[in-house]
C-alpha cells in the first residue's frame, strides 16, 4: 500500500506558459542514463504491486507452489472469502479506513488551511517561535507520539473509540507548514488590503479570497494526510481494542497473526491489501484535475 | 469555530486545539466502568479465531444464569500484544481478562497487570498436567491464569519418502543425526529438515526437553541459565549438524520452506500438536503422506518433549470484577462443552488433559486421516512436557536468539558464540530493568 504515497509532482505554480512554443524546437535527444535510472526505479516500485496483484488471484494451495508471476485461478474465491470472513468484517474495516482518513484530512486541511494563512499573512508576537515549534513537529515522527496520545485520551474516557483515532490525526505539522508557504506565495498581501479597503471582515477575506488562492496546495494537504492516516498503524493499533472499529491495517494484520496454531490467512490479506488500494487510486484520479487550477493568474497584474 | 473580528488571534490552530480538547472533555463512551452490584459485563483480548462463537455458549448458558456477560475483542497475537496490554494497563484500562502465551506472563506479572485469582480457580488445577500448570504459577502460590492450550514437540516425517530412502524413524537424536546423514547419502539434493532461527520458541522448546530451566528465582534474585549445560548440548548439536551439511538451515515459514516441503525436498519437521495446520497450507499437496512420532530423546530411557507455544487466560489488575473473570477463564479452559467447542471453532489443543482424548480429538485431523492414533498418541506425549522456566524478558532473550543464531546458522559458525550472546543480552537487559541478577 505504501509505495501508493508516492506524491505525484505538483504543477509548478506560475510557470511562465508559451516560453516552449517561442523558441525553435531543440532536436530531441533521450538522455540514456536518466532514462534508465528511472526506469529502474519504477520497476523497483512496481514490481511488489505486480506481486500482490498476481497473488491476490491464487487460491490458498497456488500461493506458494506456482510460478510467483503466474496468475492463479482462485481471485473470485479469495474476494469471496475474504467478504465471509466474520460476516464481512472486511468491508466494515475499508469503511473505517475511509472514515478516518477521509473525515481526518478533511479536518485537517481546514485546520492547516487556516493556521498557515494566519501565519503566512499576520504579524504578531510569536509567530515565528510557533512557526518554529512547528518545524519541529514537522521533523518528530508521529510514531513516538502515539503512547503518549494513548494515555491522554485514556484520561479523558475516549480510547477505543472513533475519536480517539481522528482527534490525534487533525493537527498535522506538515500540512500547517505547507499551507504556511503556499499562502506567502498564492495569496497576494495586495488582494488582502484591496479587501480590507472594500471592508470585508478579516473572516471574510480569508473563506472568500484567500481560500480559493489556496485550494490546490490545500489538495495536496489533503492527499498527504489523507495517504498518512490510510496507512497509519501504531496510532489506532494502541487506542482501539474493537476490532470493528479497526481500520484496514491493523484488521490485516489480525489476520496474520493468529496465534501459533492457527495458520496465517494469507490469501486473504494479500487480496485485502490488493482492494485496499484501489480507493487511494481512485482519490488520486479523481482529485487530480484540482491540481491544474492556476488561481494565480489575474488577481494582480505585476 | 469563534471568529475573529479585528483581534488577529494568534492562530486559529490554537483555538481549533482548545475546542478539540474540550470536546475530548465531554465525550464519554467507554463501556468498561460499572457498578459493583447486578450484572457484570466484561471485555476479553484473544486472538483465537472462532473465540466470539465459544462465548456465546457461555452468554447463553452459565454467563446469563450468574449474569456475567463476556464480550470478545479480537486481537493480533504476539508480542506487540503484551506491549498493548501493558500500555493500556499504564492508563488503567486494560480489559478484564487476556489471552496471554505462557512465556509473556512473568512480563505481564512482574509489570503488576496480572490479578492472583488462586483464590477462584484453585479446584481447576487437577485438569491440568503439573508442567503446564506449573507455568501459571512461576512457581509460587499464586495462580496468573488459566492453561487454553498447549504445543508439545513432535517429531513429524514423510512416511513414504523414509520408506523409499529406508530410514528408520529416530528416537534418539543420534539416531536423528544419523538419519539425516543417511538421506544426504541416499540423495544429496534432499535434506531431512533445517535449523530456522525465525521462530525462537522451538529452540526454547529443545531447550527445556534437554532440561534447561532458562529463569529461575531464589529470594529477590533472578538467576539466567540460557546457556547452561542442556542448552549447550542443543546448540553444539543443530550447530554442527548445520556445520557439516546434514541439514538445511535456511529459515522455515518462508515461501521457500513451504516449496520444499510441498516437494519432499525436506522430508521431517520437528513441530508441535498444531502442525497439522500449518501443513495443510504450506504443503497441501502432500497430504495423508505425512506420520507423526515422539520426539527423539537425548538418551533411550528418557521420555520428555518440550513444548513450542500455547496461551493461556489471566484477569487482569485493572478488572473490576476479578471473581466474576476467573471464573469465565476457569468455565473456558476446564468445561467439557466450552473445550470442545474450542477445538472446533478454533482449532486449539486444549490444555486440560480429559479434553485431549475426547470429543473431537477422537478422529485425526484431515491432514493425517492416516494416522487414527494421532491425537491419543499426542496425549501420550503431551503428557511427558517438561516444566518450563520463562522469565520477564522473554522477548529480549528471543530478538537476541533470531539475530544470533540466524547469523550462526547462515554463516554455519559456532552456535555456542550466539548462545552466549543471548545469555549476555537478555542479563544485561534484565539489570537495565532493574531486576536482581544472580551472576
Amino acid at each position: 500500500m505504501s509505495s501508493l504515497a508516492v506524491p505525484q509532482a505538483e504543477p509548478v505554480a506560475g510557470s511562465t506558459p508559451g516560453t516552449a512554443q517561442d523558441r525553435p524546437p531543440l532536436r530531441r535527444r533521450i538522455s540514456l542514463i536518466p532514462t534508465v535510472t528511472l526506469l529502474l526505479g519504477a520497476a523497483y516500485c512496481l514490481l511488489p504491486v505486480a506481486w500482490v496483484v498476481i497473488a491476490a488471484t491464487k487460491s490458498g494451495s497456488e500461493l506458494f507452489s506456482t510460478f510467483t508471476f503466474l496468475p492463479g485461478t482462485g481471485f473470485v474465491d479469495n474476494v469471496q472469502d475474504l467478504s465471509a470472513y466474520r460476516d464481512g468484517v472486511y468491508w466494515e474495516w475499508m469503511a473505517n479506513s475511509a472514515l478516518y482518513a477521509g473525515l481526518g484530512a478533511l479536518l485537517s486541511t481546514c485546520v492547516s488551511a487556516i493556521s498557515g494563512y494566519a501565519l503566512a499573512t499576520y504579524r504578531f508576537r510569536g509567530r515565528e517561535t510557533i512557526f518554529n515549534v512547528l518545524l519541529a513537529g514537522v521533523l518528530m515522527p508521529p510514531v513516538i507520539l502515539a503512547i503518549p496520545q494513548y494515555l491522554l485520551l485514556a484520561k479523558a474516557d475516549l480510547t477505543d473509540s472513533y475519536l480517539s483515532v481522528l482527534l490525534p490525526q487533525i493537527l498535522f505539522p506538515y500540512g500547517v507548514y505547507l499551507a504556511r508557504i503556499y499562502a506567502a506565495a498564492a495569496v497576494p498581501a495586495d488582494v488582502i488590503e484591496a479587501g480590507r479597503m472594500d471592508g470585508a471582515n478579516e473572516w471574510r477575506i480569508f473563506t472568500r479570497i484567500a481560500l480559493p488562492m489556496m485550494i490546490p496546495g490545500l489538495v495536496t494537504v489533503f492527499l498527504f494526510q489523507f495517504v498518512a492516516i490510510w496507512n497509519n498503524f501504531l496510532l489506532p493499533y494502541i487506542m482501539l481494542s474493537d476490532d470493528e472499529k479497526f481500520p484496514i491495517t491493523l484488521g490485516l494484520f489480525t489476520l496474520l497473526e493468529q496465534g501459533a496454531n492457527t495458520p496465517a490467512l494469507y490469501t486473504l490479506v494479500i487480496t485485502g491489501a490488493f482492494l485496499a488500494v484501489f480507493p487511494l487510486i481512485a482519490l488520486f484520479l479523481v482529485i487530480q484535475r484540482f491540481w491544474s487550477l492556476d488561481l494565480l493568474s489575474g488577481a494582480v497584474k505585476s | 469555530m469563534p471568529y475573529a473580528k479585528r483581534r488577529r488571534l494568534v492562530t486559529s490552530a490554537v483555538a481549533l486545539t482548545l475546542g478539540a480538547t474540550t470536546l475530548a472533555a465531554c465525550g464519554s463512551d467507554s463501556g468498561d466502568s460499572e457498578t459493583e452490584s447486578g450484572p457484570v459485563s466484561l471485555t476479553y483480548w484473544t486472538w483465537t479465531p472462532g473465540m466470539d462463537k465459544v462465548v456465546d455458549l457461555w452468554n447463553k448458558g452459565p454467563g446469563k444464569k450468574d449474569q456475567i456477560t463476556v464480550t470478545v475483542k479480537k486481537q493480533a497475537s504476539g508480542d506487540t500484544l503484551v506491549t498493548k496490554i501493558l500500555t493500556a494497563h499504564k492508563a488503567g484500562k486494560a480489559p478484564d481478562l487476556v489471552q496471554a502465551e505462557y512465556q509473556a506472563l512473568p512480563t505481564l506479572v512482574s509489570n503488576d497487570a496480572l490479578a492472583d485469582i488462586a483464590k477462584n480457580v484453585g479446584e481447576a488445577k487437577d485438569s491440568f498436567a503439573d508442567g503446564v500448570w506449573q507455568q501459571t504459577t512461576l512457581g509460587t502460590d499464586a495462580v496468573y491464569a488459566v492453561p487454553q492450550d498447549i504445543g508439545p514437540l513432535m517429531f513429524y516425517y514423510r512416511e513414504d519418502l523414509f520408506k523409499e530412502y529406508g530410514l528408520t524413524v529416530p528416537t534418539t537424536w543420534d539416531e536423528f543425526a544419523e538419519t539425516a546423514r543417511e538421506l544426504k547419502k541416499a540423495a544429496p539434493d534432499k535434506d531431512l529438515t533445517t535449523f530456522s532461527a525465525n521462530d525462537s520458541g522451538l529452540f526454547a522448546g529443545l531447550a527445556q526437553q534437554a532440561g534447561a530451566k532458562w529463569w529461575t528465582t531464589s529470594g529477590d534474585q533472578w538467576k539466567v541459565a540460557i546457556d547452561d549445560a542442556a542448552t549447550q548440548k542443543v546448540a553444539d548439536f543443530w550447530g554442527g549438524l548445520v556445520e557439516e551439511g546434514a541439514i538445511d538451515n535456511q529459515p522455515m515459514y518462508t515461501p521457500a520452506w513451504n516449496k520444499a516441503l510441498n516437494t519432499g525436498k525436506q522430508i521431517a519437521w520437528v513441530s508441535a500438536v498444531w502442525a497439522p495446520g500449518t501443513l495443510t497450507t504450506a504443503a497441501p499437496a502432500t497430504k495423508g503422506k505425512w506420520a507423526m512420532a515422539p520426539l527423539p530423546q537425548w538418551s533411550a530411557s528418557e521420555n520428555r518433549t518440550g513444548s513450542w507455544g500455547g496461551s493461556s487466560t489471566a484477569v487482569t489488575t485493572d478488572s473490576k470484577h476479578q471473581e466474576a473473570a476467573a471464573k469465565f477463564a476457569a468455565w473456558l479452559n476446564t468445561d467439557s462443552k466450552a473445550l470442545n467447542a474450542l477445538a472446533k471453532e478454533s482449532g486449539i489443543y486444549p490444555a486440560a488433559t480429559n479434553a485431549q482424548t475426547s470429543g473431537a480429538f477422537l478422529k485425526p485431523p484431515a491432514y493425517f486421516a492416516n494416522q487414527a492414533d494421532f491425537y491419543s498418541k499426542a496425549a501420550d506425549i503431551a503428557e511427558t512436557t517438561a516444566p518450563s522456566a520463562w522469565g520477564p524478558n522473554v522477548n529480549v532473550a528471543y530478538t537476541t536468539f533470531k539475530d544470533a543464531f540466524g547469523a550462526a546458522a547462515k554463516n554455519k559458525s559456532d552456535f555456542g558464540a550466539a548462545l552466549k550472546k543471548m545469555q549476555a543480552d537478555t542479563v544485561a537487559d534484565m539489570k537495565k530493568q532493574g531486576f536482581e541478577v544472580a551472576e
